[in-house]
């Protein structure tokens, strides 16, 4: 299913094709020499039109197919306009890198404006130079500056243009997938690298990530145990009579939950041979700029390359430092599918992921103690956060609170065995020492970024907390690596945040149209009398799907353009949506009317001609 | 019977501001509303025992003989279900699990003692007088009160509301039907099982009994003559009963009971035709319900006395939007009001607005559009705004576009049960930004799930604007922001995977 990308079509025409600086007429070039230069030859290109009477769905497809084609079909790039300064320093960069690049003045072709609209879809940056190095978005004029400074530009110049893959995914959970699997819809070559490194205790798992594997989705099957037990004392109140002795058995519970999780894995793996996307069970490490190694569980190596990668492989939970901690410990990571009942718990942390397990175990009849350094859910609002706690508490569940461990030590062997436990106080010199089966520590997720090559191309995190710092649109600051989910610095860790922005950053990335076009063609009422033409007056709008449908594009070709701008100019400025253009009445008969009955979009190819009177 | 008693009643007069016949859910809400606003306001309720001879409280249908205990037994049908999912859990229960009703009931029935007893205790915290005694018009401004040893009240006010509800009907030409069998009214203060019972009826209140007992584990049938839940939509009316059939509730559809007979041990036989072959039937049971619907109390109030106007079909008090009747100072809420739900929310609120209105300067009128319900079947079914079918009669098919997906709550799957009956649908305007006309959704606290819709469909959400919502994982109610299938693209809408 996936495609490489079509090349620009023939038609000599309509097609923007490169010409030799000597062979062009005598359009300004700037001060560029020795480029090739995308400058239209004499016969006015017209990338698209409204008024062939085509279906204009198509001529938008085929307009972005063309830009496709440019991008893909040249080392260097650049939209330009010709009087613009930024552009000039751009193309004095490249020219005195010595690198040939393609250049498209947007102010010399009729269809600039199409061009410009069709670039801010594909790029979303709208203004000019719009600059792309082996088919990778550069971005403007100052980010090329930045790339050339950091040596990104030269590694990018020096690129094979050919990739193994559109797309590279590092991280199969939520946002990861969600991404992999849009951007192969749209018709791309995509790979997801996933590998989960086995926790300090020996679990591993399947393709998923942490909310299918260990985290919500087992979560909420144990929540639903501990309901039921609530649901069995609740039941005799209400009539049902059986046994007395009612006991909880934790390998009938965790079989039942692990089969359903590896359903679910399996489902996953399913559904990306469905959309032809390839799936490696590798870890994956950057090498080089463009270039990953994926090393699998036997050690072999292989190497990909990729136009654009998106990292997603989330967090894991975070370990104390202590003496004994990973030895004995466990995390969330293996509670799930731990393979014998855990007993008598003590429970280090606040976090939902804490007090979640806590309430859980102690649903299951265990005995629970949950150890508190400081607040109980942090970022949740604190009353809340307090009731909780107490309800916790009223249902059997103790807590230690303004307590850190220090030390855990293993008494016993055995499943479970005995540990040892010392913590001291945050407010004094007291130490307490306790006797548990199990210790469970959930004191916060640390970023999986640190080990995967991402200093060797020059990705930022943050030295502290191992996140990725990222633009509005998923960016990070090497323009062709982007990063959704867990590790995002500042975005909020939730499965469905990072489903949803994984899709969206895939169609802005490959395609994907945010905004709605509606247009037609119009016959003022002047011009049926006077015989002139029909078909020629056209009125388009373009709607922010995202926003309501708020319009964010008026365009009117026709009499008394101006006149009719203006008003609608102040609407927009109101925030004029779709629906209340919808809800004007006309005022009959005018050509500014039309605009409160578009009905048909762009995308939808239906035919706007107006036949004979309207 | 409708001659007017008022010559007799010869008892002292009290005035009052405000009037309220009928202690249920908009009448203590009215009544209690107008006290806060510093009026002297009286409450009248009386509760007709049954023809079994039932007879409760004060409060209403809702708390007596409505949703608080159909709720609190259909918590108890579900607690079987827990039972049986439990061991796929790990919980260890030993068998067998038997349900004893006595216990249920007695629980059940001292809860809704307790509720009536809170509320005689807020009237008399809120100074409003209350009289157990039976109303009927003496004129527009008094009415005469009987208590149950037949003494008799005089009571005038400047404002009367009517707020009497309605009670279950009886079939009028079956033999049998009132001798012995029983309706919602008895069902919830039984004190012994009903055992074997055939519901008739197709009702929410029909559907809603028969799945209780079915979920307690007794043989349950449904008989209904036509199409179950009318007006609701259809498509998931099929659903609601499909799932009821797949636990074990039998349905006789297209069948119209014309006999009810005492046999010597006890048991009922009834007759009944099949009408799509017209052959007639027969069947033993414990317990025969009726529950094929509910007509107002207004024929014992003498309304004609004041001037107020029924609808001789419905027999209920024709009303305005301000909910006046055709006498300008009385007014009619809730069950008993022509063209209002009969739901206890709307009476409520109806009745608090009234008050307001008439004592503390408000304008606001109820809004009676989009409210949202529940049918608390074993698989429960929320709805807010236009069926299916509506949307279509009110818009036209090509404006409409309906999202569905069939969809597996995360809790079925470990418990192995099956999901085929869980559908979402939202109905929505075509044209964007595709305003939602209407929410359905069949699954596990399906209340819950819906009343957060509502209010967003109560501030004029569209279908882009829920897509944009993100889910809260997992859950059931995450399924609504994920419609991405319309009906009309003929794509499966099974959602698959998490």
């Amino acid at each position: 299913m996936a495609q490489p990308p079509l090349p620009p079509p023939p038609r000599a025409q309509t097609s923007p094709g490169p010409v030799k600086v000597g062979t062009a007429p005598n359009r300004r070039l700037g001060s560029v020499r020795g480029v090739l230069v995308s400058s239209p030859p004499g016969r006015r290109a017209r990338l698209s039109s409204p008024g062939t009477g085509r279906s204009s769905s198509e001529a938008r497809e085929e307009l972005r197919r063309r830009l496709l084609g440019l991008i893909e079909g040249n080392r260097v790039m650049i939209f330009s306009k010709s009087y613009c300064p930024h552009c000039t320093r751009v193309k004095e960069l490249f020219s005195s890198l010595g690198v040939q690049c393609n250049i498209l003045e947007l102010d010399q072709v009729d269809d600039g404006a199409n061009v410009q609209e069709m670039l801010s879809e594909i790029t979303n940056q709208r203004t000019v130079p719009n600059i792309f190095v082996n088919k990778v978005h550069m971005g403007g004029c100052d980010r090329t500056f930045q790339a050339h400074q950091s040596g990104l530009l030269q590694k990018l110049l020096q690129e094979d243009s050919t990739y193994d893959y559109d797309l590279i995914v590092i991280g199969g959970g939520s946002g990861g997938l969600a991404c992999a699997q849009e951007a192969a819809i749209l018709g791309k070559k995509v790979m997801v690298l996933d590998f989960v490194v086995p926790s300090p205790q020996g679990t591993s798992w399947g393709l998923g990530g942490t909310c299918v594997n260990v985290g919500c989705v087992p979560k909420k099957l144990m929540h639903q145990a501990a309901l039921l037990g609530q649901a069995l004392n609740d039941s005799r109140k209400f009539g049902w009579e059986y046994g007395q002795q009612v006991k909880h058995n934790w390998e009938t519970m965790t079989e039942a939950i692990q089969n359903h999780i590896s359903s679910l894995n399996w489902g996953h793996k399913l559904s990306l041979r469905e959309k032809s996307v390839d799936y490696v069970n590798s870890y994956g490490e950057f090498v080089e700029h463009h270039r990953i190694k994926a090393t699998n569980r036997k050690g072999q190596e292989t190497s990909y390359t990729a136009a654009k990668f998106v990292i997603a492989t989330g967090e894991r939970p975070r370990y104390l430092g202590i003496q004994g901690d990973k030895e004995y410990c466990i995390t969330s990571d293996d509670l799930f599918s731990l393979p014998y009942c855990p007993g008598k718990t003590l429970v280090v942390g606040a976090s939902y992921v804490a007090l979640e397990c806590a309430g859980v175990l102690t649903g299951l009849g265990l005995d629970v103690t949950v150890m508190v350094r400081s607040v109980l859910l942090r970022g949740f609002d604190q009353e809340m956060a307090e009731r909780v706690g107490s309800y916790m508490e009223q249902h059997g569940v103790k807590f230690l609170r303004k307590f850190i461990p220090v030390m855990v030590q293993q008494l016993e062997k055995g499943s479970p065995g005995k540990l040892k436990v010392v913590a001291k106080s945050t407010e004094g010199p007291e130490t307490i020492e306790g006797v548990y089966n199990t210790v469970l520590l959930a004191i916060g997720r640390d970023s999986c970024t640190r080990k995967m090559g991402l200093d060797k191309i020059g990705v930022k995190i943050n030295k502290k907390t191992g996140k990725i710092p990222v633009n509005d649109v998923e960016q990070t600051n090497v323009p062709y690596v982007y990063a959704v989910g867990d590790i995002l610095e500042g975005k909020l860790e939730l499965t469905p945040v990072a489903i949803q922005a994984g899709k969206l950053l895939a169609r802005r990335l490959f395609g994907g149209r945010l905004e709605k076009v509606y247009h037609t063609f119009f016959w003022p009422l002047e011009w049926t009398v006077a015989g002139r033409d029909n078909n020629t007056c056209y009125a388009k709008i373009i709607c922010n799907k995202f926003d309501n449908y708020r319009v964010i594009g008026f365009h009117v070709l026709g009499p008394n353009a101006g006149e009719v701008t203006q008003g609608f100019a102040a609407a927009m400025k109101c925030g004029l949506t779709k629906q209340l253009l919808d809800d004007t009445i006309g005022i009959h008969p005018t050509c500014g009317e039309v605009f409160t009955t578009l009905e048909i979009t762009k995308s939808s190819g239906l035919d706007i001609t107006q036949k004979g009177c309207g | 019977m409708r001659l007017s008693r008022a010559p007799e009643c010869t008892a002292g007069r009290q005035d009052y501001n405000l009037l309220v016949i009928g202690g249920g859910s908009g009448g203590l809400a009215c009544a209690k509303e107008a006290a806060q606003l510093g009026k002297k306001v009286a409450v009248v309720d009386y509760v007709e025992p049954s023809p079994r001879g039932t007879r409760w409280g004060l409060g209403g249908t809702c708390v007596n003989v409505g949703c608080i205990p159909k709720k609190l037994i259909h918590q108890a049908a579900l607690l079987g279900g827990m039972i049986r999912d439990a061991p796929h859990y790990g919980w260890d229960v030993a068998q067998p699990v038997l349900h004893d009703w006595r216990k249920m009931a007695e629980a059940v029935q001292n809860y809704v003692k307790s509720l009536n007893w809170g509320h005689r205790v807020q009237l008399q915290d809120r100074k409003v007088k209350y009289f157990n005694i039976k109303a009927s018009f003496v004129n527009e401004h008094t009415i005469c009160g009987v208590t149950k040893g037949g003494k008799e009240t005089l009571l005038s006010a400047e404002h009367i509301v009517i707020a009497t509800g309605g009670r279950p009907r009886y079939p009028t030409h079956i033999e049998g039907a009132l001798e012995y069998g029983i309706t919602s009214d008895d069902i919830f203060w039984l004190k012994e099982s009903p055992g074997k019972t055939l519901v008739v009826g197709a009702s929410y209140v029909a559907l809603e009994c028969a799945g209780f007992l079915t979920g307690l584990g007794l043989d349950t049938t449904v008989m209904m003559r036509s199409i179950p839940l009318r007006g609701f939509d259809q498509q998931m009316s099929s659903l609601v009963t499909a799932y009821m059939a797949s636990q074990g509730t039998r349905f006789l559809k297209h069948c119209t009971p014309s006999r009810v007979q005492k046999l010597p041990d006890g048991q009922l036989q009834v007759t009944w035709e099949d009408l799509t072959s017209g052959k007639e039937n027969m069947g033993t049971f414990s317990t025969v319900l009726w529950a094929i619907g509910r007509i107002p109390e207004t024929r014992s109030l003498n309304l004609e006395n004041a001037g107020i106007n029924t609808n001789p079909n419905s027999q209920k008090i024709l009303v305005d939007a301000q909910e006046a009747t055709s006498v300008p100072h009385i007014y009619a809420i809730g069950d008993v009001a022509e063209g209002r739900p009969e739901l206890t929310p709307t009476a409520i609120m109806a009745g608090k607005l009234l008050a307001r209105r008439l004592y503390g300067q408000s304008l606001d009128v109820m809004d009676y559009s989009n409210v949202p319900t529940t049918v608390f079947t074993p698989l429960e079914y929320g709805c807010v705004g236009l069926s299916e079918e509506e949307a279509m009669a009110r818009h036209g098919e090509e404006h409409v576009e309906v999202y569905h997906a069939y969809y597996k709550p995360l809790e079925f799957t470990v418990a192995e049960r099956d999901a085929s009956q869980c559908y979402i649908k939202m109905v929505c305007l075509r044209k964007p930004p595709q305003l939602v006309l209407g929410l359905h959704f069949l699954g596990p606290n399906a209340g819950e799930v819906t009343q957060g819709f509502a209010l967003g469909i109560k501030c004029g959400a569209s279908y882009e604007q829920v897509m944009r919502t993100v889910g809260i994982h997992p859950t059931c109610a995450e399924e609504v922001a994920k419609l991405r299938i319309s009906k009309r693209s003929g794509l499966d809408p099974t959602v698959t995977g998490c």
